[in-house]
């Protein structure tokens, strides 16, 4: 405890900043992206900087993060930086640098092949999936996080590295309904949820929980306080309301002994349509399409093939710059889920609190192959 | 050094194959170059969570470092048997620089004291901002703290009920949209709270997030109970030459963002004027001249954003404060609210912080425990937490359309004569 130093805070931030962007900070004047994955900006100045994007796995080794350090000390004089979607940037001054560090990323592969450095990310395109713990690290998902995400990525790998899509998508993953991750308002959410009621462990409840807490913690009032005799002793617990219970896990976070992660019934959820930009309409949540699919490790087949299948399907129809929700609404929630090809179930149809606001009052709605006359 | 157990991961090895980087790859080669035992074994537990489908962390477990009480999250595998390496595999959260430049002098010694410490394994970077440490046991604990202060000048991110840490935009170090400093006003932040990030004293947890401009690129407006977003007051500035260069195709509309796809020649009236939401916008193709009514512009960026070169935000720039973005647990998914529509930034941003100090008296005082400030705000409703809470003058700017029902709490001092009144002269007017 000697020498203990506290509160320093973070490193100041300008001490990393490369000599041509402390030079130009506030005197930013243009940019434009010359490929995808590499925005070159402009400044008043008159100085350039070209900015090169590539996707990372968020979960990654120090020996990884060295070989960033040696591309960096290479071609940026050591300077790196990170992306608020788990992207690394790198960023040099002149276009012959350019294209030896655009050569260079191209051949770095891992052992079984697969990129250490692509480059994309940048506008019309799939950036990089912005995810959360899973198995890999948290306590209470109903999936795995990384693995979804490789398995996503890869079949999406063409649309990082390219232009061809009418807008950006912003594709999001969190392993339960804390979110974490943040999908409630990305173009397309994968959710992971729980579907069975927690366990509740009589015998040890009263030891590691506050009955109380735990109680208050259900949003939908579905715990009681209990007593229960076992081996002729009172034990105080709790009783779940099955019926009244939505899977949230809240109880779960209050209380160690009520689990309820369940490989059969523990899968995922699709949501599409969020945004978060206030280009053009307001930031959206992301709205659920698809209630459940199942956990399929290691590669989510289904999940990759709906995802997909969405994208694709927004691609073929929107038109240049719209987002997908905004998309959906132009053609109505009904004509998205007929071209999507997704079935339309009651567990569309919201049953929780604020409902009404989503149900339709008025006829402004469109013939589509849902509708049987009656 | 320990033997190297290995286990047999033959569903997680199929993550090794296809384009994207695999984690699986990189943690491999990491653990036999380093013979690091934890990296095994984290693949092994992985694994048995593919074969379960369940995950394989026990909950909880309150560890920290010696005065802190966010920045470690403690955690233990369940399956101590068979995986003793990661028995137990805390996550240190340290907290980044703003926007998330470095240096390699300084990762590089990062790296070197996680493959000494730790288990050589991060995240870069979590959600919340932090550079995340993936992996250590609690003796560890201080020693990495002790060597993060002292070699790396680096300290703790926030955890737990308390400021998560402060994080923004790339903003004016590379982008020309910035209307404020968002790494000065992190920066700024995080050193005044200190305490605050290192000693939960809230009913739950708050963020800050800091976004340069309406486009958003940290989603300030999703996930943050106090959203910080530029914006400008005056009126869009106009390149009319660089209009002309759009118009006639020689710089590509959107800087280049669907470069991948014939989309045909750019058609201003179709790509600007028809879609910007306000209709404020007009293209006169016989002066080949932009106009822009600006007062009925809401600073959507989009015209913007399709034309660069030829259009920026205003001179006269500060931010618009949110508050109360909260992921679905408990009451429902909310993005942040307008509550300032427009306040200047400058240092040492006084105003702000009596805002933020004014906001979270409040909350700490009456938030229940667990309580985001986003569900309080919905129990004590809007307008008294404008006007009585934070003592500012509603304005239509607040709500997206007044009320549609007519059940207004009045108070009593507001009705004339009051609320007391006798019985019995209501019945010599109105004989029952
Ligand atoms: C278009 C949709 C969305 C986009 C583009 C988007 C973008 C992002 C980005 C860029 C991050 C960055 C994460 C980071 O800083 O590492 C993030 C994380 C996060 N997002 Fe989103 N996000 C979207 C939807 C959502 C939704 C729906 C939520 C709802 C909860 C949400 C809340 C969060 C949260 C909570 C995090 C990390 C959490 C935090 O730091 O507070 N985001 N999102
Ligand atoms: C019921 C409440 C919640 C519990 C018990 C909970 C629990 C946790 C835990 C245990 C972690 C650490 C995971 C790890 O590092 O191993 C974590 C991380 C995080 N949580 Fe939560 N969480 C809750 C709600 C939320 C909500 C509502 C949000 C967002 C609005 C959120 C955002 C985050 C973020 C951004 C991280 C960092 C995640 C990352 O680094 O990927 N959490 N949470
Ligand atoms: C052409 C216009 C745009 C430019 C030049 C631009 C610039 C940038 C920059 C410099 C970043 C990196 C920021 C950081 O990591 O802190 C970024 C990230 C991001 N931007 Fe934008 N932005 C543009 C438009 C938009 C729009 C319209 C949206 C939302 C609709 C958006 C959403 C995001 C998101 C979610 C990120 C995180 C992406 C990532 O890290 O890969 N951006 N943008
Ligand atoms: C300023 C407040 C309001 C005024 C002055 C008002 C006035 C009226 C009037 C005059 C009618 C008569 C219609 C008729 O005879 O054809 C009516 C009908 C109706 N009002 Fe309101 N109203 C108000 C607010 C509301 C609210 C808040 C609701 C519901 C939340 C509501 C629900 C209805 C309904 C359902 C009818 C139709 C009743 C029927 O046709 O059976 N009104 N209202
Ligand atoms: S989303 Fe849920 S499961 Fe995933 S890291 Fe957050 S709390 Fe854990
Ligand atoms: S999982 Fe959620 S809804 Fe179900 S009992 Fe627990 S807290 Fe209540
Ligand atoms: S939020 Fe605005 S200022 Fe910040 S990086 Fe994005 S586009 Fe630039
Ligand atoms: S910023 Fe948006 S609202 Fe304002 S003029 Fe441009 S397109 Fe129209």
């Amino acid at each position: 405890m000697e020498n203990r130093i506290t509160d320093i805070g973070p490193p100041h931030y300008a001490q990393f900043f490369p000599p041509v962007i402390k030079k130009n900070y506030g005197k930013w004047k243009s940019h434009e992206i010359v490929q995808p994955g590499v925005i070159k900006y402009t400044s008043e100045t008159g100085d350039v900087v070209y900015a090169v994007r590539v996707g990372c796995a968020r979960l990654i080794t120090t020996d990884l993060v060295r070989e960033v350090c040696e591309i960096a000390d290479k071609y940026c004089d050591g300077y790196v930086r990170w992306t608020t979607r788990n992207n690394i940037e790198f960023h040099v001054t002149d276009e012959e640098k350019l294209r030896a560090l655009l050569d260079d990323l191209k051949g770095r592969k891992f052992p079984n092949g697969s990129y250490k450095f692509p480059v994309g990310g940048t506008g019309a395109s799939v950036t990089n999936i912005v995810h959360t713990q899973g198995w890999v690290h948290c306590h209470t998902p109903a999936i795995d996080a990384s693995g979804v995400v490789k398995a996503v990525m890869d079949e999406l790998f063409d649309y990082f590295g390219s232009h061809k899509l009418p807008a950006q998508v912003r594709i999001a993953l969190a392993c339960c309904l804390n979110m974490c991750g943040a999908v409630h308002c990305s173009d397309i959410a994968i959710l992971g949820i729980h579907r069975k009621p927690p366990l509740v462990e009589d015998d040890r409840l009263e030891h590691v929980c506050e009955i109380p807490l735990v109680v208050a913690a259900c949003p939908l009032g579905a715990i009681k306080p209990a007593t229960v005799e076992i081996e002729g002793k009172k034990k105080k617990t709790v009783r779940v309301n099955v019926d009244r219970c939505m899977f949230c896990g809240n109880c779960y976070t209050m209380c160690p002994a009520m689990p309820l992660a369940d490989g059969e019934g523990d899968g995922i959820a699709i949501l599409v349509g969020g945004k978060i930009s206030n280009r053009i309409s307001p930031p959206k949540f992301s709205k659920l399409v698809i209630p459940y699919i199942p956990n399929e490790p290691p590669r989510w087949p289904t999940t990759v093939k709906w995802v997909k299948k969405i994208l694709e399907t927004y691609a073929q129809h929107a038109r240049k710059y719209e987002r997908l929700g905004e998309w959906a609404e132009r053609i109505g929630w009904e004509r998205f889920f007929e071209l999507c090809e997704i079935p339309f179930t009651e567990k569309s149809i919201d049953d929780y609190r604020l409902a009404y606001d989503t149900y339709r009052t008025s006829l402004h709605f469109k013939f589509t192959s849902h509708v049987e006359p009656m | 050094m320990a033997d190297i157990k290995k286990h047999d991961t033959p569903m997680v090895d199929e993550l090794k194959s296809g384009p994207w980087p695999s984690f699986v790859d990189d943690i491999y080669s990491y653990a036999e170059k380093h013979q690091k035992q934890a990296c095994f074994d984290l693949m092994g537990q992985l694994e048995l969570s593919y074969k379960h489908k369940e995950t394989h962390w026990k909950h909880g477990g309150i560890v920290g470092v010696f005065g802190y009480g966010g920045g470690v999250i403690g955690r233990y595998s369940d399956q101590q048997d068979k995986f003793p390496a990661i028995w137990a595999f805390h996550t240190i959260r340290v907290n980044q620089p703003a926007s998330k430049w470095y240096h390699s002098s300084a990762l590089r010694k990062l790296c070197d004291m996680w493959d000494h410490r730790g288990s050589g394994m991060l995240n870069t970077h979590g959600s919340t901002g932090d550079l995340v440490l993936l992996g250590t046991v609690t003796e560890q604990l201080e020693p990495i703290f002790y060597d993060l202060t002292h070699q790396m000048n680096m300290d703790l991110g926030g955890s737990g009920s308390n400021l998560r840490t402060p994080s923004c935009c790339v903003g004016k170090a590379r982008c020309e949209w910035s209307c404020i400093d968002t790494q000065a006003l992190t920066y700024d932040l995080t050193m005044t709270y200190q305490d605050e990030l290192h000693r939960p004293a809230f009913p739950y947890k708050f963020k800050f997030k800091i976004s340069g401009c309406p486009n958003d690129c940290v989603a300030a407006i999703a996930r943050a109970d106090l959203s910080i977003i530029g914006t400008w007051i005056d009126d869009i500035r106009i390149d009319q030459e660089a209009v002309r260069a759009y118009v006639g195709g020689e710089l590509k509309p959107n800087a280049g963002a669907h470069s991948d796809r014939d989309w045909g020649p750019f058609d201003i009236q179709k790509e600007v004027i028809d879609l910007c939401p306000t209709q404020c916008m007009y293209w006169d193709e016989k002066e080949k001249k932009l106009y822009i009514n600006n007062k009925e512009c809401n600073r959507c960026m989009h015209c913007i954003n399709v034309m660069p070169e030829a259009l920026r935000p205003g001179t006269d720039t500060g931010a618009t404060i949110l508050m109360g973005a909260k992921a679905p647990i408990l009451e429902g998914a909310q993005l942040s609210t307008v509550i300032v529509p427009f306040m200047r930034l400058e240092p040492p941003y006084d105003n702000l912080k009596e805002l933020i100090e004014k906001t979270w008296d409040f909350w700490m005082e009456n938030g229940k425990n667990r309580e985001r400030l986003g569900e309080l705000i919905q129990r004590v409703g809007l307008n008294r937490f404008i006007v009585d809470v934070l003592g500012l003058k509603p304005i239509p700017q607040h709500v997206r359309e007044p009320r549609s029902n007519p059940y207004v709490f009045w108070k009593e001092e507001e009705v004339e004569g009051g609320w007391q009144r006798d019985v019995a002269e209501f019945r010599k007017r109105h004989p029952a």
